[in-house]
């Protein structure tokens, strides 16, 4: 008796794993990031505003670098959401690999040119504040050299995608590429103490504080805040542009068309 | 040594490489949207056709 109640009861879903499987459906998931994009942008232009008004108005100049110092809210949460991101981008990366999740492989893909545009910011505006500050654009030292190699990354990344022309596989072999490169994030991190760089060390640690002070901490910290919402906007747009590109033939798509969403 | 064309570089450059990364997306939806119409267009006429 009790196993033909088995047989017949349907198996309870927990509401979670419900909703991510909607979520792997490409119409819903469009949908669904669709809403949250524009608050994403405003949180964005709102943080970067307040973030952009102290750091160059109300912060002072620091007392050995002088005006320079305020390079700082650009070049430190570019760099951050360079790591964040490539981190972000492996761990998409590993779930596409052993799940094969489509829209999760079309994610971990669209990763790349955010945070090689974010790496490359980081190592345009480093090299600018090197010149004041060390009298030099440009040293190989252990810093800057794994921050280049991470935008080399991030590059291979995207050439390998578009090099094979099957999306799915294409995005498997980024995906593992993502999963290898990761070993030079510990590097990047640790490259200030592991070698005897040109590249000072950690100002900010999660566990340590600051030796900041908090009056120049506070822009930094929403500076490195609105970042988060400028990734997460670009990387959403650019799942649905590659959704779209990818499902061009299939009806969920001409309905989107059609509404003009 | 006067910083002001280091922080401007460094703004500058940030910006035009932000503001672009946010754009690309955007325009490329624009293309795909555009094609899309397209082909739907071309199916709708040659569906007309037929009947």
């Amino acid at each position: 008796m009790s196993n033909e109640k088995a047989i017949t009861t349907p198996p309870r879903k927990n509401a979670l794993v419900l909703f991510i499987h909607k979520l792997g459906s490409p119409a819903y998931f469009y949908t669904f990031a669709g809403r949250f994009i524009p608050w994403f942008w405003a949180i964005f232009l709102v943080l970067t505003a307040i973030g952009m008004y102290q750091a160059f108005f109300v912060v002072p100049a620091d007392y050995q670098q002088g005006q320079s110092f305020r390079i700082m809210y650009l070049h430190v949460p570019a760099a951050w959401m360079s790591m964040l991101g490539y981190i972000v981008m492996a761990v998409f990366g590993f779930i596409a690999l052993v799940w094969r999740i489509r829209i999760v492989e079309i994610l971990a893909i669209s990763c790349a040119p955010v945070g090689a545009a974010f790496t490359a910011a980081t190592l345009i505006a480093g090299s600018l504040w090197g010149r004041p500050t060390w009298g030099t654009y440009w040293v190989w030292d252990a810093r800057l050299t794994s921050e280049l190699v991470l935008l080399f990354l991030y590059l291979g990344v995207i050439g390998l995608y578009n090099a094979i022309d099957e999306p799915r596989k294409a995005a498997r072999a980024a995906c593992l590429l993502a999963l290898v490169g990761a070993v030079n994030l510990p590097i990047i991190h640790y490259s200030v103490k592991w070698w005897n760089t040109l590249h000072q060390g950690s100002s900010i640690s999660l566990l340590g504080g600051s030796s900041i002070d908090s009056s120049m901490l506070w822009p930094l910290l929403i500076m490195s805040i609105a970042v988060k919402f400028y990734f997460g906007a670009n990387l959403l747009t650019r799942a649905r542009v590659r959704l779209l590109e990818q499902d061009l033939r299939k009806g969920w798509v001409r309905d989107i068309v059609r509404e003009g969403r | 040594m006067d910083h002001t064309p280091f922080i401007a570089g460094a703004y500058g450059i940030g910006t035009v490489i932000l503001l672009w990364t946010a754009l690309s997306p955007l325009l490329r939806k624009k293309k795909i949207t555009k094609d899309i119409r397209r082909l739907i267009e071309i199916e709708e006429r040659s569906g007309d056709a037929n009947t």
